[in-house]
């Protein structure tokens, strides 16, 4: 059953093509792949050399609130999730992504766009288990 | 140069994350709830997000350098392994529990959201464990991928 009050297909779209665009830069004019947990992740191996576009990007991202709110004013988030479930859900991300060699944007965007069997494969497991875990925290606990 | 065009990627990212809706939790929370009242929306934001990845990384795969002349750093890997399944679903049992994956959370923590901060501090704690353990496990056994390429597909 679609949830019509809140899907956003046209935002969502637009949205989507940013952050496709937002990808194509990086690799056509940076060389590099936009998948945010292996930027992360590289700046925590401080050996490997190349410090100052992955923190250009990041701080792409912290600033991009305040960039929206010159042209409109954001809907506040809905956050269901409790502080202890955060840090779960934060230690099982960042372990996971750096295990699996990416995350949403590295394997689900570029991996996808690149048609990648190995991202295919990556993205259908998270999905999986996202599916899995949000039908046991909605529906059985 | 690249710190400049990194910067603007990184603003556009995160710009598109704030239009689709995708750095509210329940947004994420609705997609992933497919028994529920599904919310459709992250299909789109994929969608859209894949259909121009898709011309870029075809042009991207022609070039032997990037715009600013540097190399290009194209994930080369194919194989499916134990680490990419496991990390995968282990992420996404963490995705499904919070709403936030990493670009999502990093632009919340940028708009002084709590809880994406407790989130992102857990998330760094988590990649810097997996560093450990990593090195850890890989001073005792050889992996089976050399450090550079895994790297490279790492950054996947």
């Amino acid at each position: 059953m679609i949830d019509w009050t809140h899907f956003t297909p046209w935002s969502s779209l637009a949205g989507g093509i940013m952050i496709g665009v937002a990808a194509a830069m990086l690799i056509l004019v940076n060389g590099r792949i936009a998948g945010i947990a292996g930027i992360i992740g590289g700046l925590l191996r401080p050996a490997s050399g190349d410090m100052a576009w992955r923190l250009a990007f990041i701080i792409g991202l912290l600033v991009a609130p305040a960039a929206y709110l010159i042209v409109a004013e954001p809907t506040p988030p809905t956050i269901a999730a409790s502080y202890p479930m955060m840090i779960a859900a934060g230690l099982l991300v960042g372990a996971g992504t750096r295990y699996g060699s990416g995350c949403t944007s590295g394997h689900g965007v570029c991996g996808l766009s690149r048609l990648s069997p190995r991202s295919l494969v990556a993205t259908l497991m998270f999905m999986a288990a996202g599916f899995a875990t949000v039908f046991v925290v909605r529906h059985l606990v | 140069m690249n710190a400049v065009w990194a910067f603007l990627a990184g603003l556009l990212f995160g710009l598109g994350l704030i239009v689709s809706g995708m750095t509210d939790p329940s947004k994420i929370i609705g997609f992933l709830d497919i028994t529920g009242a599904w919310d459709p929306s992250l299909a789109f934001v994929m969608g859209g997000a894949v259909l121009v990845g898709v011309v870029a990384f075809r042009l991207a795969r022609r070039r032997t350098a990037s715009f600013l002349g540097g190399a290009m750093h194209i994930p080369s890997a194919r194989y499916i392994d134990r680490p990419l399944m496991l990390g995968s679903l282990a992420f996404g049992v963490g995705w499904g529990l919070a709403g936030y994956c990493p670009g999502p959370a990093v632009v919340a923590l940028g708009s002084g959201q709590d809880q994406a901060v407790v989130f992102v501090v857990a998330m760094i704690a988590g990649m810097v464990l997996y560093e450990a353990a990593d090195r850890l496990f890989h001073a005792r056994r050889r992996r089976r991928v050399p450090r550079e390429l895994s790297d490279v597909a790492g950054d996947a």
